[in-house]
């Protein structure tokens, strides 16, 4: 049977086996490869994706308890490298292989949602779910700082740029034409 | 053979479609970058004009430098375009990358054949690629003048545009492309005078950053084929073991599933997605027959090692006579170290896609050895070299692992027999427990001090397998793997006697190249025994170095610096402790300074700083060696913290990152990084600072603890 939800602000219906974690699902089902594999055992961080908001590791989130949430993936950020987040990792020259780094990226989002001044201590709490073997911790930590400063400068009531709340908004209004 | 057109099209095509939806936004908050320059494009670049195997220039001015190395995170793509590009004085805005296809052409001088390894890359390509720049420069110049009808000496080039000023006109690299591209190519134009560089020794940012944080840079894991299936193989647990016999039903039964075949290394189960294929091979029954080695353990492995100090070795180095100095010294220090197995973890699991044909085999990979990827694909296939095509991706991590053809076979042979593409998987536990380790090792040490305090005889005698022979049998000489003695045969001490040899011992346990290689376990045992000595004698652990390495200028360099801005001379907060320690590795030098404290009643010890001092002759892009030298230090760190393989009933005790545990955010020191200024030759920076790390901290523990630590990795035992 068909499991219905939305990722990046697109409405998507998938027939899978139910148990199938999210991440296989995104990858090899959806062909959204940002979302990388590191562990499948939810040790790594590399599959952050969020779900209605929070920061979730798709390795060991069955699909079918997804259906009928919003699902936010690294590509969905921004269509343009535009997010405070992407733009604080850009500056700050963050990857190096890059494979851990969409990973980071979300679980960096997510932390600065509910927190929007993190010290560094609140970032190694936040971001230790998240290996990075080449070793980029000491940048991590400065841009999540640097996008908590992109942040303050650039608060808006609405996020700038194809963010995931607009991209929704027109496949909602798309659906609902159909 | 134009390297361009082979990869290049499709995946311009391809970053082209992808970012058609940015294209005329003003993008200007971060500096060069390939995303800018593909948003700046005109819908129709025609094809490019090749001047060399690693350079074509677009009508547009878009200049496409072709990666021969493998980018796995140590920066190499950006420090190749700058060595290019200093030379061919480009646009540096206006530069792309393709990686480059397996042929001679991009053979690396190291190795004899395409790859990427053993720190080689800035060193091997350092020549070739400011040559190639420098020829392709001189004939974008002659096309120019000889449209202008003026001599060459006449016109100059600045940032893509050659300028004739007496006629005050000018034409772009892009214009004249095609009619220099046709045009003999110039034997020995001269270099640049480093002096006038623009590009390289400048702090630079990574060319590859931008699609590295939206998720479109491609990882041989995200490569998609049409009609593609998806594979997990089931593999002996026993090193050396084989299937006896397997029965699929049950695995078959599992939704998804379509195939079950045997292949050399095992069962491949083929699912239409990878999840399908794991449960469809977690569903497979198979019979193994686990062959010689299932009763070794570390523990018997560990016995075999000791069982060979008492017998004769391979001379690795001999000067003087060290046994009769020995015996001669005032104060004798004997001591044994272990180095356990380690895995690479690379954070992206082993894994290569391939579609066999009956006259040609593609093979999409993150692999370090491209021809070796390419001679294993086309043996499989019956086909000669030339119709197997290497398609490098970007590398999740690498650290020596993906230099390994064994997941080449494993893709290579379940398309060969399902006849269809097929893209392989490895779980984290398959790569936990299938790496090419890192070699367990055990060195027996011994050191004679005179009445002074100063050595007057070192010892070394090593027993552990030999990379080299594993990999490429009859390489080694007289039983002499250099790579089991690095970093500790090349002591730079001035000890007058001095013996270092070899006894090459097999488990049985599958061992390759990790990140430093022999110096990450020989470091640990020389610097650690040389703060042995050091404490016997009664000296500063710096002075006591210091004062022999004064025929070490180098290494002296890296060691006086780095004392210098630890702040080696002045006295720490209460309650902390630190260590040193310099070494050599792969012809460049670093030292290091770690500080720590130790919580003796939970036995833990808390990493606070480490500050580095590298030396890798003239730098190319110093921000570069900022990061690989960070990125040694938590992979060091890694391994001496929680870095064990353990072996029990021939098998890999450790799975996942759970029982493999490496360094987190939470665990990470402040690293400050020094480079000292330098002239010479540019050597690589990408495993320098893993050996140090390692005997520096231990030092440091040695110094709030009492204990030496002698086997890693560090357990609570010894914080005690």
């Amino acid at each position: 049977m068909a499991i219905q939800f939305i990722v990046n602000g697109k409405q998507q219906s998938v027939d899978v086996p139910p148990n199938m974690p999210l991440l296989w699902v995104l990858r090899d089902t959806l062909g959204m490869t940002g979302t990388k594999f590191g562990c499948g055992m939810a040790l790594c961080g590399a599959c952050t994706v969020q779900i209605d908001g929070d920061a979730t590791r798709s390795c060991i989130t069955p699909v079918s308890s997804v259906a009928g949430k919003k699902i936010t993936t690294i590509e969905g950020l921004s269509s343009d490298r535009s997010h405070p987040v992407q733009r604080a990792w850009i500056e700050v020259d963050v990857p190096q292989c890059g494979y851990c780094q969409s990973g980071q990226i979300m679980s960096a989002v997510s932390l600065l949602a509910k927190n929007a001044k993190p010290s560094d201590t609140e970032i190694d709490d936040a971001m230790k779910g998240n290996i990075c073997r080449c070793g980029t911790y000491q940048r991590i930590r400065e841009a999540v700082h640097r996008a908590a400063d992109l942040h303050k400068t650039e608060a808006k009531p609405s996020r700038p740029h194809g963010t995931e709340d607009a991209l929704e908004e027109r496949a909602l209004r798309a659906g609902g034409a159909a | 053979m134009s390297a361009g057109t082979i990869t290049g099209i499709g995946r311009r095509s391809f970053l082209k479609t992808g970012v058609a939806g940015a294209a005329g936004l003003a993008i200007g908050f971060y500096l060069p970058g390939r995303f800018e320059a593909l948003a700046a494009e005109p819908a129709a670049a025609a094809t490019p004009a090749s001047l060399n195997a690693w350079m074509l220039i677009s009508p547009n001015d878009d200049v496409t430098i072709v990666i021969d190395k493998s980018e796995m995170g140590q920066g190499i793509l950006t420090a190749l375009c700058m060595m290019a590009a200093e030379e061919l004085d480009c646009d540096w805005k206006k530069i792309r990358t393709e990686f480059a296809p397996a042929a001679k052409e991009y053979f690396n001088p190291a190795f004899g054949m395409q790859g990427t390894g053993g720190s080689s890359s800035v060193r091997s390509s350092w020549d070739p690629m400011r040559k190639a720049g420098a020829a392709a420069h001189d004939m974008l110049l002659q096309a120019a003048a000889t449209q202008w009808n003026v001599d060459k000496s006449a016109c100059r080039t600045e940032n893509g545009v050659i300028y004739h000023d007496a006629s005050k006109r000018k034409l772009t690299y892009g214009s004249v492309a095609e009619a220099a591209s046709k045009l003999p190519v110039p034997q020995d134009v001269p270099l640049k005078d480093p002096k006038q560089y623009r590009i390289v020794g400048k702090p630079t940012k990574r060319l590859d950053t931008p699609d590295k944080v939206n998720g479109r840079a491609e990882f041989g894991i995200d490569v998609r084929r049409s009609e593609m299936v998806y594979a997990v193989v089931a593999r002996c647990p026993v090193f050396g073991g084989k299937v006896a016999s397997f029965d699929a039903t049950k695995a078959k039964a599992v939704p998804g599933v379509k195939n079950v075949v045997e292949i050399s290394r095992g069962v491949a189960v083929i699912a239409n997605n990878t999840w399908s294929a794991m449960q469809g091979r977690r569903a497979l029954d198979v019979k193994w027959d686990e062959g010689p080695n299932a009763a070794a353990s570390s523990a018997s492995i560990s016995q075999l090692f000791a069982d060979q100090m008492s017998k004769p070795g391979a001379e690795a180095r001999k000067e003087g006579d060290a046994a009769s100095a020995l015996i001669g010294a005032k104060q004798n220090i004997v001591a044994v170290y272990e180095a356990p197995y380690l895995a690479h973890a690379t954070m992206e699991p082993i894994n290569c896609t391939a579609d066999v044909r009956a006259d040609r085999v593609d093979v999409w990979a993150p692999t370090q050895f491209q021809t070796v990827a390419q001679g294993t694909a086309a043996k499989i296939c019956g086909l000669k070299p030339e119709n197997a095509f290497i398609h490098t991706t970007y590398l999740g991590g690498g650290f020596g692992r993906k230099a390994g053809a064994d997941f080449i076979i494993e893709a290579v042979e379940i398309s060969k027999a399902i006849g269809k593409p097929v893209k392989l998987t490895w779980s984290r536990e398959d790569d936990t427990q299938h790496d090419y380790y890192r070699p367990a090792s055990y060195a027996k040490m011994a050191g004679g001090l005179d009445p002074d305090g100063w050595p007057v005889a070192w010892t070394t005698r090593i027993a552990c397998s030999s990379i080299m022979e594993a990999w490429f049998p009859g390489s080694t000489k007289n039983n002499l793997d250099p790579t089991s003695v690095e970093g500790v045969a090349n002591l730079p001490y001035a000890i007058p006697n001095i013996q270092v040899d070899y006894v090459r011992t097999e488990p049985g346990i599958p061992v390759g190249f990790w990140r430093s290689v022999g110096a990450s376990q020989n470091g640990f045992f020389s610097e650690c025994f040389m703060d042995e000595l050091a404490a016997a004698g009664k000296k500063d652990p710096y002075e006591f170095r210091r004062h022999l390495l004064n025929k070490s200028q180098r290494q002296l360099g890296v060691l006086d610096l780095v004392a210098e801005k630890a702040g080696w001379d002045k006295p720490l907060s209460a309650g902390r402790y630190r260590g040193i320690a310099v070494l050599e590795a792969f012809q460049s030098f670093a030292a290091q300074v770690v500080e720590i404290s130790v919580d003796r009643k939970a036995r833990s010890v808390n990493v606070h700083r480490v500050v580095c001092a590298v030396d890798v002759g003239r730098v190319v892009n110093p921000a570069n060696i900022v990061m690989q030298a960070e990125s040694a230090i938590v992979y060091g760190l890694s391994s001496a913290l929680y870095g064990e393989i353990t072996i029990e009933g021939g098998r890999v005790k450790q799975t996942n990152f759970n029982n493999y545990p490496v360094l987190r955010i939470d665990a990470m020191p402040v690293i400050e990084t020094y480079i000292v200024p330098s002239e010479e030759k540019p050597t690589g920076a990408g495993e320098l600072a893993v050996p140090p790390v390692v005997p520096a901290l231990c030092n440091a523990i040695f110094t709030a603890t009492g204990k030496r630590i002698r086997r890693l990795p560090i357990r609570a035992e010894d914080l005690a």
